[in-house]
């Protein structure tokens, strides 16, 4: 069987730093995987190479036997592919509601409807979406003005709109309390499996890469030093040298 | 009560249209001409804001559009002896056509580099005004503009007006709350994050750029007919600073912002000028009181009045 996504050979340097080095990576259409790695590991690089964020020096990219290289985000989203980012990426302006409702509008194509009101699209879509995300009863509220908490879930609403086959989520929790990491994980995880999303997540906490992830790549400076299950990668030497020994060292 | 809001409002424009359409009974033409100039500056606004409210982005030569629908249509009305019909359909198809291709360039950039390039573009529509004398008549101007006797008269050119006027906003409204115009506001937002739902970004920026220069050239070509002419200082450069000025007064994340704002300046220059010739010294101090306390324009201070009297 194929793999639904498929990097070979992927280089990508900023002035002269590797930022990712030579990574080749098959993604089964289904599975959750986890990119785990120290901070400057070059996880966030790598899902901007994906994402056509950012274009690649050298490698190749295709997702379900389709070359991603040189094409924009709004052409990759549309082939399937949708994120979240690590920094908060919302409209700050808009409500709740209308963050859903545009990704919902762009996924249908109608963003060149001139004539339909935009706020009567899509009305039901976009409280599912929420109430998904356990944010329906912010949905009047203004984006900017959520706790961050409550703004990654939007931010997760946003990309569930375009109905993704494949997801990509940079450190879905990062920044949230305790409570809220517990209630991400257990929403992400049903949510992927219900829809049977492919899931490809970064994360810092490791209860949440455990909670989650089928499988786990280890990204050390911008390679990928490891690739398996968790059990396997929380027993690997080189693993627990480079990451899971120097938990905590934010730097 | 979002039903309720809608009644309001509805009431309210339907008093404001009565209102005005009674105005030429008061018996003053002064009034009506004000009126006259106030609705096209409103539009002309009006047509500025979906490039800055609606795409975040400063543009300085929205004058351009404005001068180009303005001479299209006294030089097709006069020069070729084109019906009004024909003219001012024509005039504001070319401004579009002009900011299309303008367009097309300005929006590969953003922030300053945009602003930058558009006053560029708008220079040149200048240059080609000032020195193609043969068709526009340079510096002279290009007077003499031959009306349908029916606009002719102050009265009949007003009720034109704020039918032209009217429909353009009803318009511009219908664009600016379209699925379009809320995918517009997204990517003014964050465009980074418009382009990860699937948001060609320059192309948005694009369709709205175009849409302000057409109905920016809707305005130009009212105001050289309500003037009987166009002069090159209608696509000068501080033609352009005067309309942004106007949209920042009234507010740029409100669609009637730019309405009120075009309204405030026209007026409160026609009666500076009636008592100082010291209207530049004036705008100054607005652009100051805009940029240190009302930096949402005058639909951001209601809107903050309003919220304040909402608290006990």
């Amino acid at each position: 069987m194929n793999a639904m996504l498929s990097i070979a050979g992927l280089w990508k340097s900023f002035a002269g730093f590797v930022a990712t080095r030579d990574v080749t990576f098959d993604l089964e259409a289904g599975e959750l995987h986890a990119v785990i790695g120290p901070n400057g590991a070059g996880k966030t690089t790598f899902f901007n190479l994906i994402t056509g964020h950012l274009r690649p020096d050298k490698g190749a990219v295709s997702f379900e036997g389709r070359s991603l290289i040189g094409l924009p985000p709004q052409k990759i989203v549309r082939l399937g592919i949708a994120r979240s980012f690590q920094r908060i990426n919302i409209y700050p302006r808009l409500t709740v509601f209308e963050n859903v409702q545009v990704a919902l509008i762009a996924h249908a194509g109608q963003q060149w409807n001139l004539f339909r009101p935009g706020r009567s699209l899509h009305r039901e879509g976009t409280v599912e979406l929420l109430e998904l995300v356990g944010l329906a009863g912010e949905a009047a509220e203004t984006a900017g003005e959520l706790s961050y908490g409550k703004q990654k879930q939007l931010e997760l609403a946003i990309a569930l709109a375009s109905q993704p086959r494949l997801l990509l989520l940079d450190e879905p929790t990062a920044g949230m309390s305790p409570q809220e990491t517990a209630e991400t994980i257990a929403s992400v995880r049903d949510i992927a499996k219900a829809r049977g999303l492919t899931l490809l997540f970064t994360e810092h906490d490791m209860a949440v890469v455990f909670g989650i992830a089928e499988r786990i790549s280890v990204l050390h400076h911008g390679e990928i030093i490891a690739s398996g299950a968790p059990d396997a990668m929380r027993n690997d030497p080189e693993v627990r040298r480079v990451y899971l020994g120097e938990q905590g060292g934010h730097g | 009560m979002p039903q309720r809001r809608h009644l309001v409002a509805s009431a309210i424009v339907v008093l404001l249209l009565a209102l005005l359409a009674l105005l030429p009974l008061a018996g003053s033409r002064y009034a009506v001409d004000l009126a006259t100039e106030v609705l096209i500056y409103a539009l002309f606004a009006l047509s500025l804001n979906v490039i800055i409210g609606f795409t975040g982005n400063i543009s300085f030569g929205h004058a351009a559009y404005f001068a180009i629908g303005g001479y299209a249509c006294a030089i097709l009305l006069t020069t070729y002896n084109w019906p009004l019909l024909f003219a001012l359909p024509a005039a504001v198809v070319l401004a579009g056509l002009v900011a299309a291709v303008v367009g097309y360039f300005c929006v590969r950039l953003t922030q300053i580099y945009f602003a930058m390039l558009t006053l560029a573009f708008a220079m040149l529509v200048w240059g080609v005004a000032f020195k193609w004398k043969a068709v526009t008549g340079g510096d002279d101007g290009f007077t003499g503009i031959k009306l349908p006797a029916m606009l002719a008269h102050y009265i009949g050119f007003f009720y034109f007006t704020l039918a032209v006027v009217s429909v353009g906003t009803a318009a511009l409204w219908v664009i600016c709350h379209s699925a379009f115009g809320l995918t517009l506001v997204a990517v003014r937002e964050n465009a980074v994050r418009a382009g990860f739902i699937g948001v060609d970004t320059r192309r948005m920026r694009w369709a709205a750029f175009t849409v302000a220069g057409t109905f920016g050239g809707l305005a130009g070509a009212l105001f050289g007919m309500y003037h009987r002419g166009m002069y090159i200082e209608n696509a000068f450069w501080t033609e352009s600073a005067n309309v942004l000025i106007m949209v920042l007064l009234g507010g740029i994340y409100s669609f009637v912002g730019p309405i009120f704002g075009a309204a405030a300046l026209h007026l409160l220059q026609t009666f500076t000028n009636q008592y100082t010739p010291y209207w530049p010294t004036v705008l100054g101090l607005i652009l100051l009181v805009i940029v240190m306390v009302l930096p949402e324009g005058l639909i951001g201070l209601a809107a903050r009045l309003k919220a304040r009297r909402g608290k006990p």
